[in-house]
Protein backbone atom coordinates (compact mmCIF):
# COMPACT_ATOMS: atom_id res chain seq x y z
CA UNK A 1 0.00 0.00 0.00
CA UNK A 2 1.57 3.23 -1.16
CA UNK A 3 0.92 6.45 0.72
CA UNK A 4 -1.52 8.32 -1.50
CA UNK A 5 -1.98 11.25 0.87
CA UNK A 6 -1.04 14.63 -0.46
CA UNK A 7 -0.75 18.03 1.13
CA UNK A 8 -2.03 20.60 -1.33
CA UNK A 9 -2.08 24.33 -0.60
CA UNK A 10 -2.16 23.50 3.10
CA UNK A 11 -5.05 21.06 2.81
CA UNK A 12 -4.53 17.34 3.46
CA UNK A 13 -6.13 15.08 0.84
CA UNK A 14 -6.37 11.30 1.42
CA UNK A 15 -5.46 10.82 -2.23
CA UNK A 16 -4.83 13.19 -5.14
CA UNK A 17 -7.93 12.28 -7.20
CA UNK A 18 -10.80 14.76 -7.40
CA UNK A 19 -13.86 14.63 -9.69
CA UNK A 20 -13.83 17.85 -11.71
CA UNK A 21 -16.35 20.61 -11.35
CA UNK A 22 -19.39 20.25 -13.56
CA UNK A 23 -18.92 16.55 -14.17
CA UNK A 24 -19.99 15.20 -10.81
CA UNK A 25 -22.74 17.49 -9.52
CA UNK A 26 -22.45 17.39 -5.73
CA UNK A 27 -21.76 13.68 -5.71
CA UNK A 28 -25.35 12.55 -5.14
CA UNK A 29 -25.63 10.75 -8.48
CA UNK A 30 -22.59 8.55 -7.88
CA UNK A 31 -23.13 7.54 -4.27
CA UNK A 32 -25.18 4.57 -5.40
CA UNK A 33 -22.01 3.06 -6.86
CA UNK A 34 -19.33 3.74 -4.24
CA UNK A 35 -18.86 5.80 -1.08
CA UNK A 36 -17.69 9.35 -1.78
CA UNK A 37 -15.18 8.89 1.06
CA UNK A 38 -13.05 7.02 -1.46
CA UNK A 39 -12.31 10.30 -3.23
CA UNK A 40 -9.56 12.73 -2.40
CA UNK A 41 -12.11 15.49 -2.74
CA UNK A 42 -14.92 16.75 -4.91
CA UNK A 43 -14.83 19.94 -6.91
CA UNK A 44 -18.52 20.71 -6.90
CA UNK A 45 -20.64 22.09 -9.71
CA UNK A 46 -19.71 25.70 -10.52
CA UNK A 47 -21.68 27.99 -8.22
CA UNK A 48 -22.74 31.53 -9.03
CA UNK A 49 -24.20 34.18 -6.74
CA UNK A 50 -27.70 33.73 -8.16
CA UNK A 51 -29.40 30.77 -9.79
CA UNK A 52 -28.48 30.30 -13.45
CA UNK A 53 -30.70 28.47 -15.91
CA UNK A 54 -27.85 27.66 -18.30
CA UNK A 55 -27.81 27.58 -22.08
CA UNK A 56 -30.42 26.36 -24.53
CA UNK A 57 -30.08 22.71 -25.61
CA UNK A 58 -28.40 20.93 -27.31
CA UNK A 59 -25.54 21.37 -24.87
CA UNK A 60 -23.50 18.26 -25.71
CA UNK A 61 -21.66 17.17 -28.85
CA UNK A 62 -19.47 14.13 -29.18
CA UNK A 63 -16.02 14.49 -30.75
CA UNK A 64 -13.25 11.99 -31.52
CA UNK A 65 -12.25 10.75 -28.05
CA UNK A 66 -13.90 13.65 -26.38
CA UNK A 67 -16.87 15.94 -26.21
CA UNK A 68 -17.99 19.53 -26.34
CA UNK A 69 -20.28 21.02 -23.72
CA UNK A 70 -22.05 24.32 -23.42
CA UNK A 71 -24.02 23.83 -20.20
CA UNK A 72 -23.50 27.46 -19.27
CA UNK A 73 -23.04 27.13 -15.50
CA UNK A 74 -26.58 25.98 -14.74
CA UNK A 75 -26.77 25.92 -10.94
CA UNK A 76 -29.05 26.77 -8.06
CA UNK A 77 -26.97 29.66 -6.74
CA UNK A 78 -24.72 30.08 -3.70
CA UNK A 79 -27.43 30.11 -1.06
CA UNK A 80 -28.88 26.81 -2.24
CA UNK A 81 -25.40 25.31 -2.33
CA UNK A 82 -24.67 26.39 1.23
CA UNK A 83 -28.08 25.43 2.65
CA UNK A 84 -28.86 22.28 0.70
CA UNK A 85 -25.74 20.71 -0.79
CA UNK A 86 -23.04 21.54 1.73
CA UNK A 87 -24.75 19.97 4.78
CA UNK A 88 -24.96 16.72 2.80
CA UNK A 89 -21.40 16.90 1.51
CA UNK A 90 -19.84 17.46 4.95
CA UNK A 91 -21.03 14.01 6.02
CA UNK A 92 -19.11 12.29 3.20
CA UNK A 93 -15.57 12.41 4.62
CA UNK A 94 -13.96 13.91 1.56
CA UNK A 95 -12.50 17.32 0.83
CA UNK A 96 -14.97 19.86 -0.50
CA UNK A 97 -13.75 22.27 -3.14
CA UNK A 98 -16.27 25.00 -3.89
CA UNK A 99 -16.00 26.05 -7.51
CA UNK A 100 -17.21 29.64 -7.84
CA UNK A 101 -17.81 31.88 -10.84
CA UNK A 102 -18.98 35.46 -10.98
CA UNK A 103 -19.85 37.88 -13.73
CA UNK A 104 -18.01 40.75 -12.04
CA UNK A 105 -14.99 41.02 -9.76
CA UNK A 106 -17.27 42.19 -6.92
CA UNK A 107 -19.54 39.19 -7.43
CA UNK A 108 -16.60 36.78 -7.19
CA UNK A 109 -15.51 38.43 -3.93
CA UNK A 110 -19.05 38.32 -2.54
CA UNK A 111 -19.32 34.62 -3.36
CA UNK A 112 -16.00 33.90 -1.68
CA UNK A 113 -17.08 35.84 1.41
CA UNK A 114 -20.32 33.83 1.62
CA UNK A 115 -18.22 30.67 1.96
CA UNK A 116 -16.24 32.00 4.94
CA UNK A 117 -17.23 30.08 8.05
CA UNK A 118 -18.64 27.15 6.06
CA UNK A 119 -17.25 23.61 5.84
CA UNK A 120 -15.74 24.24 2.42
CA UNK A 121 -12.07 23.15 2.43
CA UNK A 122 -10.89 25.13 -0.56
CA UNK A 123 -12.14 27.55 -3.17
CA UNK A 124 -11.61 27.00 -6.86
CA UNK A 125 -12.16 30.30 -8.61
CA UNK A 126 -13.31 29.67 -12.15
CA UNK A 127 -11.96 32.41 -14.39
CA UNK A 128 -12.17 30.22 -17.45
CA UNK A 129 -15.70 29.06 -18.26
CA UNK A 130 -16.02 29.33 -22.05
CA UNK A 131 -19.81 29.06 -22.00
CA UNK A 132 -20.96 32.23 -20.28
CA UNK A 133 -21.10 35.69 -21.77
CA UNK A 134 -20.00 37.70 -18.73
CA UNK A 135 -17.09 36.89 -16.45
CA UNK A 136 -15.91 33.39 -17.22
CA UNK A 137 -13.14 33.29 -19.78
CA UNK A 138 -13.17 37.08 -20.05
CA UNK A 139 -11.44 37.04 -16.64
CA UNK A 140 -9.05 34.29 -17.50
CA UNK A 141 -7.64 35.54 -20.77
CA UNK A 142 -6.22 38.87 -19.59
CA UNK A 143 -3.35 39.00 -17.11
CA UNK A 144 -4.47 42.22 -15.43
CA UNK A 145 -8.09 41.15 -15.01
CA UNK A 146 -7.09 37.63 -13.89
CA UNK A 147 -4.82 39.21 -11.27
CA UNK A 148 -7.48 41.67 -10.12
CA UNK A 149 -10.20 39.05 -9.64
CA UNK A 150 -7.75 36.74 -7.84
CA UNK A 151 -6.74 39.58 -5.50
CA UNK A 152 -10.35 40.49 -4.75
CA UNK A 153 -11.24 36.90 -3.89
CA UNK A 154 -8.02 36.40 -1.89
CA UNK A 155 -8.85 39.46 0.20
CA UNK A 156 -12.45 38.35 0.73
CA UNK A 157 -11.77 34.73 1.58
CA UNK A 158 -10.34 32.90 4.56
CA UNK A 159 -10.07 29.66 2.56
CA UNK A 160 -7.17 28.32 0.53
CA UNK A 161 -7.67 29.69 -2.97
CA UNK A 162 -7.11 27.74 -6.18
CA UNK A 163 -7.65 29.53 -9.49
CA UNK A 164 -8.79 27.54 -12.54
CA UNK A 165 -7.06 28.65 -15.71
CA UNK A 166 -8.24 28.78 -19.30
CA UNK A 167 -6.18 27.11 -22.01
CA UNK A 168 -7.66 29.50 -24.57
CA UNK A 169 -4.83 32.00 -24.21
CA UNK A 170 -1.61 32.84 -26.02
CA UNK A 171 0.56 32.31 -22.95
CA UNK A 172 -0.86 30.39 -20.00
CA UNK A 173 2.34 30.93 -18.04
CA UNK A 174 1.85 34.73 -18.07
CA UNK A 175 -1.69 34.35 -16.70
CA UNK A 176 -0.42 31.82 -14.12
CA UNK A 177 2.29 34.19 -12.92
CA UNK A 178 -0.15 37.07 -12.63
CA UNK A 179 -2.59 34.93 -10.61
CA UNK A 180 0.23 33.67 -8.38
CA UNK A 181 1.45 37.22 -7.75
CA UNK A 182 -2.11 38.21 -6.79
CA UNK A 183 -2.25 35.75 -3.92
CA UNK A 184 -3.52 32.43 -5.28
CA UNK A 185 -2.50 29.41 -3.18
CA UNK A 186 -2.80 26.95 -6.05
CA UNK A 187 -3.77 26.71 -9.70
CA UNK A 188 -5.97 24.21 -11.49
CA UNK A 189 -5.67 23.64 -15.20
CA UNK A 190 -6.87 23.22 -17.82
CA UNK A 191 -10.47 24.21 -18.29
CA UNK A 192 -11.98 23.16 -21.62
CA UNK A 193 -10.65 24.22 -25.01
CA UNK A 194 -13.08 26.20 -27.11
CA UNK A 195 -14.41 24.10 -29.98
CA UNK A 196 -17.23 23.68 -32.48
CA UNK A 197 -19.05 20.95 -34.39
CA UNK A 198 -21.42 21.42 -37.33
CA UNK A 199 -24.22 19.07 -38.35
CA UNK A 200 -23.55 18.87 -42.10
CA UNK A 201 -27.15 17.84 -42.82
CA UNK A 202 -28.73 20.89 -41.24
CA UNK A 203 -25.64 23.15 -41.50
CA UNK A 204 -26.34 24.09 -37.91
CA UNK A 205 -23.77 23.94 -35.13
CA UNK A 206 -24.53 20.88 -32.98
CA UNK A 207 -24.48 23.09 -29.89
CA UNK A 208 -27.17 25.72 -29.59
CA UNK A 209 -24.49 28.00 -28.16
CA UNK A 210 -22.62 27.42 -31.46
CA UNK A 211 -19.36 26.86 -29.60
CA UNK A 212 -18.46 24.96 -26.44
CA UNK A 213 -15.68 23.52 -24.35
CA UNK A 214 -13.73 20.48 -25.52
CA UNK A 215 -12.80 17.87 -22.92
CA UNK A 216 -11.96 14.18 -22.76
CA UNK A 217 -8.87 12.19 -23.77
CA UNK A 218 -8.54 14.33 -26.92
CA UNK A 219 -7.24 17.26 -24.84
CA UNK A 220 -4.90 15.28 -22.57
CA UNK A 221 -1.61 16.07 -24.36
CA UNK A 222 -2.48 19.77 -24.42
CA UNK A 223 -3.22 19.64 -20.69
CA UNK A 224 0.04 17.83 -19.88
CA UNK A 225 2.00 20.40 -21.88
CA UNK A 226 0.32 23.34 -20.14
CA UNK A 227 0.73 21.85 -16.67
CA UNK A 228 4.42 21.27 -17.39
CA UNK A 229 4.91 24.83 -18.66
CA UNK A 230 3.06 26.36 -15.72
CA UNK A 231 4.89 24.14 -13.23
CA UNK A 232 8.12 25.61 -14.54
CA UNK A 233 6.81 29.16 -14.23
CA UNK A 234 5.25 29.30 -10.75
CA UNK A 235 6.02 28.08 -7.23
CA UNK A 236 2.46 27.40 -6.04
CA UNK A 237 1.13 23.82 -6.41
CA UNK A 238 -0.97 22.69 -9.36
CA UNK A 239 -4.06 20.58 -9.76
CA UNK A 240 -3.80 19.01 -13.22
CA UNK A 241 -6.77 18.11 -15.33
CA UNK A 242 -7.85 17.68 -18.92
CA UNK A 243 -8.59 14.28 -20.39
CA UNK A 244 -7.35 12.10 -17.53
CA UNK A 245 -9.07 8.73 -17.76
CA UNK A 246 -6.60 6.17 -16.38
CA UNK A 247 -4.17 5.88 -13.47
CA UNK A 248 -1.31 6.08 -15.99
CA UNK A 249 -2.71 9.42 -17.20
CA UNK A 250 -2.77 10.64 -13.59
CA UNK A 251 0.87 9.54 -13.10
CA UNK A 252 1.84 11.37 -16.29
CA UNK A 253 0.04 14.52 -15.20
CA UNK A 254 1.72 14.39 -11.79
CA UNK A 255 5.14 13.88 -13.40
CA UNK A 256 4.42 16.98 -15.48
CA UNK A 257 4.05 18.91 -12.25
CA UNK A 258 0.56 18.42 -10.80
CA UNK A 259 0.27 17.63 -7.08
CA UNK A 260 -3.38 16.64 -7.41
CA UNK A 261 -5.53 15.73 -10.41
CA UNK A 262 -9.13 16.21 -11.43
CA UNK A 263 -11.06 13.69 -13.47
CA UNK A 264 -13.94 14.98 -15.58
CA UNK A 265 -15.36 13.70 -18.84
CA UNK A 266 -13.98 10.19 -18.17
CA UNK A 267 -16.70 9.84 -15.51
CA UNK A 268 -19.40 10.09 -18.21
CA UNK A 269 -17.94 7.07 -19.95
CA UNK A 270 -17.19 5.16 -16.76
CA UNK A 271 -18.74 6.41 -13.52
CA UNK A 272 -16.19 4.33 -11.60
CA UNK A 273 -13.27 6.18 -13.27
CA UNK A 274 -12.18 8.16 -10.15
CA UNK A 275 -12.00 5.08 -7.91
CA UNK A 276 -10.31 3.01 -10.63
CA UNK A 277 -7.71 5.77 -10.95
CA UNK A 278 -7.16 5.80 -7.17
CA UNK A 279 -6.73 2.01 -7.07
CA UNK A 280 -4.54 2.14 -10.16
CA UNK A 281 -2.31 4.84 -8.65
CA UNK A 282 -1.78 2.69 -5.59
CA UNK A 283 -0.86 -0.32 -7.75
CA UNK A 284 1.42 1.75 -9.94
CA UNK A 285 3.28 3.14 -6.93
CA UNK A 286 3.68 -0.33 -5.41
CA UNK A 287 4.96 -1.79 -8.67
CA UNK A 288 7.41 1.05 -9.18
CA UNK A 289 8.76 1.23 -5.67
CA UNK A 290 7.15 4.61 -4.99
CA UNK A 291 6.33 4.85 -1.28
CA UNK A 292 4.47 8.13 -1.43
CA UNK A 293 2.67 9.34 -4.53
CA UNK A 294 3.89 12.90 -3.88
CA UNK A 295 7.40 11.74 -4.78
CA UNK A 296 6.52 11.67 -8.47
CA UNK A 297 5.28 15.27 -8.72
CA UNK A 298 7.29 17.21 -11.30
CA UNK A 299 9.77 14.38 -11.86
CA UNK A 300 9.62 14.46 -15.66
CA UNK A 301 13.14 14.56 -17.06
CA UNK A 302 12.92 16.87 -20.07
CA UNK A 303 15.28 16.29 -22.96
CA UNK B 1 -30.41 3.41 -8.27
CA UNK B 2 -28.60 2.02 -11.28
CA UNK B 3 -25.89 -0.49 -12.17
CA UNK B 4 -22.94 -0.39 -14.51
CA UNK B 5 -21.21 -3.41 -15.93
CA UNK B 6 -20.42 -5.68 -18.84
CA UNK B 7 -23.36 -7.93 -19.64
CA UNK B 8 -23.83 -10.61 -22.30
CA UNK B 9 -26.14 -10.18 -25.27
CA UNK B 10 -28.32 -13.30 -25.35
CA UNK B 11 -30.57 -12.47 -28.30
CA UNK B 12 -30.21 -10.24 -31.34
CA UNK B 13 -32.49 -9.75 -34.29
CA UNK B 14 -32.83 -7.20 -37.06
CA UNK B 15 -36.42 -5.95 -36.64
CA UNK B 16 -36.55 -3.83 -39.77
CA UNK B 17 -34.08 -2.06 -42.02
CA UNK B 18 -31.53 -0.37 -39.74
CA UNK B 19 -33.38 -1.40 -36.58
CA UNK B 20 -31.87 -3.89 -34.15
CA UNK B 21 -33.33 -5.73 -31.22
CA UNK B 22 -30.96 -6.73 -28.41
CA UNK B 23 -31.75 -8.68 -25.26
CA UNK B 24 -29.10 -8.41 -22.55
CA UNK B 25 -28.76 -10.62 -19.48
CA UNK B 26 -28.28 -8.18 -16.60
CA UNK B 27 -30.33 -9.44 -13.62
CA UNK B 28 -29.37 -6.68 -11.16
CA UNK B 29 -30.33 -3.94 -13.62
CA UNK B 30 -33.49 -5.77 -14.76
CA UNK B 31 -34.56 -6.12 -11.13
CA UNK B 32 -34.52 -2.33 -10.69
CA UNK B 33 -35.92 -1.36 -14.09
CA UNK B 34 -39.33 0.14 -14.82
CA UNK B 35 -41.14 0.80 -18.09
CA UNK B 36 -40.01 4.05 -19.68
CA UNK B 37 -36.50 4.08 -18.26
CA UNK B 38 -33.41 3.87 -20.43
CA UNK B 39 -29.90 2.45 -20.60
CA UNK B 40 -26.61 4.07 -21.57
CA UNK B 41 -24.71 1.78 -23.91
CA UNK B 42 -21.02 2.09 -24.72
CA UNK B 43 -20.31 1.74 -28.43
CA UNK B 44 -16.80 0.35 -29.04
CA UNK B 45 -14.51 3.17 -30.20
CA UNK B 46 -16.75 6.03 -29.12
CA UNK B 47 -16.32 8.35 -26.17
CA UNK B 48 -19.84 9.02 -24.94
CA UNK B 49 -22.49 6.41 -24.27
CA UNK B 50 -25.68 6.11 -26.35
CA UNK B 51 -28.95 6.52 -24.45
CA UNK B 52 -31.33 3.76 -25.59
CA UNK B 53 -34.84 3.27 -24.24
CA UNK B 54 -35.71 0.04 -22.50
CA UNK B 55 -38.32 -1.81 -24.56
CA UNK B 56 -39.07 -4.77 -22.32
CA UNK B 57 -38.03 -5.95 -18.88
CA UNK B 58 -38.15 -9.60 -17.83
CA UNK B 59 -37.34 -9.63 -14.14
CA UNK B 60 -37.74 -13.42 -13.89
CA UNK B 61 -35.27 -14.05 -16.70
CA UNK B 62 -33.11 -11.11 -15.59
CA UNK B 63 -33.12 -9.51 -19.03
CA UNK B 64 -33.56 -6.10 -20.58
CA UNK B 65 -34.58 -5.77 -24.21
CA UNK B 66 -33.67 -2.71 -26.27
CA UNK B 67 -34.69 -1.89 -29.81
CA UNK B 68 -32.67 0.85 -31.46
CA UNK B 69 -32.18 2.47 -34.82
CA UNK B 70 -28.83 3.00 -36.50
CA UNK B 71 -28.67 6.79 -36.58
CA UNK B 72 -24.94 7.36 -36.80
CA UNK B 73 -21.59 5.65 -36.49
CA UNK B 74 -21.97 4.91 -32.77
CA UNK B 75 -25.28 3.08 -33.09
CA UNK B 76 -23.87 1.36 -36.18
CA UNK B 77 -21.04 0.06 -34.02
CA UNK B 78 -23.60 -1.17 -31.45
CA UNK B 79 -25.46 -2.97 -34.24
CA UNK B 80 -22.32 -5.01 -34.95
CA UNK B 81 -22.38 -6.59 -31.49
CA UNK B 82 -23.63 -10.16 -31.55
CA UNK B 83 -25.03 -12.82 -29.26
CA UNK B 84 -22.32 -13.82 -26.81
CA UNK B 85 -20.62 -10.41 -26.92
CA UNK B 86 -20.60 -8.36 -23.76
CA UNK B 87 -22.08 -4.89 -23.80
CA UNK B 88 -21.05 -2.15 -21.36
CA UNK B 89 -24.30 -0.83 -19.98
CA UNK B 90 -25.52 1.58 -17.30
CA UNK B 91 -29.15 0.94 -16.35
CA UNK B 92 -31.83 1.54 -15.40
CA UNK B 93 -31.72 5.31 -15.72
CA UNK B 94 -34.23 8.09 -15.47
CA UNK B 95 -37.83 8.40 -14.52
CA UNK B 96 -40.29 6.04 -16.24
CA UNK B 97 -44.00 6.11 -17.04
CA UNK B 98 -46.63 6.43 -14.32
CA UNK B 99 -49.07 3.50 -14.27
CA UNK B 100 -52.63 4.50 -13.45
CA UNK B 101 -55.88 2.56 -12.94
CA UNK B 102 -57.95 2.49 -16.08
CA UNK B 103 -57.50 2.60 -19.82
CA UNK B 104 -54.36 3.75 -21.57
CA UNK B 105 -53.50 4.82 -25.07
CA UNK B 106 -49.88 4.47 -26.11
CA UNK B 107 -48.75 6.47 -29.13
CA UNK B 108 -45.43 5.65 -30.74
CA UNK B 109 -43.83 7.10 -33.83
CA UNK B 110 -41.03 5.18 -35.54
CA UNK B 111 -38.22 4.41 -33.14
CA UNK B 112 -40.45 5.93 -30.43
CA UNK B 113 -42.46 2.68 -30.48
CA UNK B 114 -40.05 0.47 -28.44
CA UNK B 115 -40.53 2.22 -25.07
CA UNK B 116 -44.30 1.76 -25.53
CA UNK B 117 -44.11 -2.05 -25.34
CA UNK B 118 -43.12 -2.08 -21.66
CA UNK B 119 -45.86 0.21 -20.41
CA UNK B 120 -48.51 -1.21 -22.80
CA UNK B 121 -47.75 -4.72 -21.51
CA UNK B 122 -48.56 -3.56 -17.98
CA UNK B 123 -52.06 -2.63 -19.18
CA UNK B 124 -52.57 -5.60 -21.53
CA UNK B 125 -56.10 -5.45 -22.93
CA UNK B 126 -56.62 -2.10 -21.19
CA UNK B 127 -54.17 -0.48 -23.61
CA UNK B 128 -54.65 0.62 -27.18
CA UNK B 129 -51.33 1.13 -28.94
CA UNK B 130 -51.32 3.46 -31.92
CA UNK B 131 -48.07 3.22 -33.85
CA UNK B 132 -46.89 5.11 -36.88
CA UNK B 133 -44.11 4.34 -39.36
CA UNK B 134 -42.85 5.69 -42.68
CA UNK B 135 -43.87 2.55 -44.55
CA UNK B 136 -44.54 -1.18 -44.19
CA UNK B 137 -40.82 -2.02 -44.23
CA UNK B 138 -40.23 0.10 -41.12
CA UNK B 139 -42.97 -1.52 -39.02
CA UNK B 140 -41.77 -3.10 -35.76
CA UNK B 141 -43.12 -4.74 -32.60
CA UNK B 142 -46.71 -5.33 -33.77
CA UNK B 143 -46.64 -9.04 -32.83
CA UNK B 144 -45.17 -8.25 -29.42
CA UNK B 145 -47.90 -5.69 -28.74
CA UNK B 146 -50.61 -8.16 -29.79
CA UNK B 147 -49.01 -10.90 -27.67
CA UNK B 148 -49.23 -8.52 -24.70
CA UNK B 149 -52.99 -8.42 -25.27
CA UNK B 150 -53.09 -4.80 -26.44
CA UNK B 151 -55.36 -3.42 -29.12
CA UNK B 152 -53.11 -2.23 -31.95
CA UNK B 153 -53.71 0.48 -34.50
CA UNK B 154 -51.06 0.63 -37.21
CA UNK B 155 -50.55 3.74 -39.34
CA UNK B 156 -48.06 4.39 -42.14
CA UNK B 157 -47.19 7.65 -43.87
CA UNK B 158 -47.58 6.06 -47.31
CA UNK B 159 -50.41 3.63 -46.62
CA UNK B 160 -48.28 0.57 -47.38
CA UNK B 161 -49.47 -1.02 -44.13
CA UNK B 162 -52.41 -0.32 -41.83
CA UNK B 163 -54.13 3.05 -41.97
CA UNK B 164 -52.81 5.62 -44.43
CA UNK B 165 -52.20 8.60 -42.16
CA UNK B 166 -50.75 9.97 -38.97
CA UNK B 167 -51.05 8.58 -35.47
CA UNK B 168 -52.70 11.79 -34.33
CA UNK B 169 -55.75 11.20 -36.55
CA UNK B 170 -56.11 7.71 -35.11
CA UNK B 171 -55.59 9.08 -31.59
CA UNK B 172 -58.33 11.68 -32.02
CA UNK B 173 -60.78 9.04 -33.28
CA UNK B 174 -59.92 6.88 -30.28
CA UNK B 175 -60.38 9.75 -27.82
CA UNK B 176 -63.76 10.58 -29.38
CA UNK B 177 -65.08 7.05 -29.08
CA UNK B 178 -63.41 5.45 -26.07
CA UNK B 179 -62.83 6.37 -22.47
CA UNK B 180 -59.15 7.09 -21.92
CA UNK B 181 -57.46 7.72 -18.57
CA UNK B 182 -53.91 8.35 -19.74
CA UNK B 183 -51.91 8.80 -22.92
CA UNK B 184 -48.25 7.81 -23.25
CA UNK B 185 -46.27 9.03 -26.24
CA UNK B 186 -42.79 8.76 -27.70
CA UNK B 187 -41.66 9.84 -31.14
CA UNK B 188 -40.61 12.85 -33.19
CA UNK B 189 -41.14 16.25 -31.53
CA UNK B 190 -43.90 17.42 -33.94
CA UNK B 191 -45.82 14.22 -33.14
CA UNK B 192 -45.37 14.71 -29.39
CA UNK B 193 -46.52 18.30 -29.66
CA UNK B 194 -49.66 17.25 -31.56
CA UNK B 195 -50.38 14.41 -29.11
CA UNK B 196 -49.94 16.78 -26.16
CA UNK B 197 -52.37 19.26 -27.79
CA UNK B 198 -54.99 16.54 -28.31
CA UNK B 199 -54.57 15.32 -24.73
CA UNK B 200 -55.18 18.83 -23.47
CA UNK B 201 -58.18 19.31 -25.77
CA UNK B 202 -59.79 16.08 -24.53
CA UNK B 203 -58.74 16.63 -20.94
CA UNK B 204 -56.68 13.44 -20.71
CA UNK B 205 -53.48 13.15 -18.71
CA UNK B 206 -50.48 12.67 -20.98
CA UNK B 207 -46.87 11.59 -20.47
CA UNK B 208 -44.24 11.99 -23.17
CA UNK B 209 -40.79 10.42 -23.42
CA UNK B 210 -38.13 12.82 -24.70
CA UNK B 211 -34.61 12.49 -26.01
CA UNK B 212 -31.65 14.85 -26.05
CA UNK B 213 -27.91 14.70 -26.62
CA UNK B 214 -26.57 13.33 -23.37
CA UNK B 215 -23.29 12.87 -21.54
CA UNK B 216 -23.40 11.43 -18.00
CA UNK B 217 -26.92 9.94 -18.14
CA UNK B 218 -27.33 10.17 -14.37
CA UNK B 219 -28.09 13.83 -13.65
CA UNK B 220 -24.62 15.11 -12.81
CA UNK B 221 -23.47 17.05 -15.86
CA UNK B 222 -26.71 18.89 -16.74
CA UNK B 223 -26.00 18.40 -20.44
CA UNK B 224 -29.33 16.98 -21.63
CA UNK B 225 -31.46 20.02 -20.88
CA UNK B 226 -35.05 20.29 -22.06
CA UNK B 227 -37.31 23.30 -21.80
CA UNK B 228 -40.18 22.99 -19.34
CA UNK B 229 -42.51 25.38 -17.58
CA UNK B 230 -43.39 25.45 -13.93
CA UNK B 231 -45.88 27.97 -12.58
CA UNK B 232 -45.44 30.11 -15.69
CA UNK B 233 -41.67 30.16 -15.36
CA UNK B 234 -39.36 28.50 -17.88
CA UNK B 235 -37.11 25.88 -16.29
CA UNK B 236 -34.48 23.67 -17.89
CA UNK B 237 -34.99 20.14 -16.67
CA UNK B 238 -32.83 17.20 -17.65
CA UNK B 239 -33.91 14.29 -19.79
CA UNK B 240 -31.66 11.77 -18.03
CA UNK B 241 -32.84 12.33 -14.47
CA UNK B 242 -36.08 14.34 -14.45
CA UNK B 243 -37.14 12.40 -17.58
CA UNK B 244 -37.02 10.85 -20.06
CA UNK B 245 -40.73 10.73 -19.22
CA UNK B 246 -42.35 14.09 -18.51
CA UNK B 247 -45.87 15.29 -17.92
CA UNK B 248 -46.75 16.67 -21.38
CA UNK B 249 -48.20 19.86 -19.86
CA UNK B 250 -44.83 20.97 -18.51
CA UNK B 251 -42.85 20.46 -21.73
CA UNK B 252 -42.15 23.37 -24.07
CA UNK B 253 -41.98 21.65 -27.46
CA UNK B 254 -40.89 24.67 -29.51
CA UNK B 255 -37.20 25.35 -29.96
Amino acid sequence: MADLRVSFAGVEFKNPVIPASGTYGYGREYEALYPLSRLGGISVKGTTLHERTGNLPPRIAETPMGMLNSVGLQNGGAEKFIKYELPNLVTKDTRIIANIAGSTVEECAELAAMLNGTAVDMIELNISCPNVKQGGAAFGTDCTVAGAVTRAVRDASEKPLMVKLSPNVTSITEIAKSVEASGADALSLINTLLGMRIDIKTRRPVLHNNVGGLSGPAVFPVAVRMVWQVANAVKIPLCGMGGISTAEDAVEMMMAGASTVQVGAAIFRDPYAPVKIIDGLNEWCDKNGVKSVSEIVGTVKPW
Amino acid sequence: MYKQGLYPIIRKTASAKGIFDLTVLCPEAAELAEAGQFAQLLAPGFFLRRPISICQIDKAAGTIRMVFEVRGKGTEELSHLNVGDNIDLIAPLGHGFTKVDGKAVCVGGGIGVPPMLGIASEYGSDAAVITGFRNAAAVILQEDLKAAGCETVLCTDDGSAGIHGFVTTALEQHLQSKKTDIIYACGPTPMLKAVAALAKQYGVRCEVSLEQRMACGVGACLGCACRTQQEGKEVYKHVCKDGPVFNAEEVIFDG
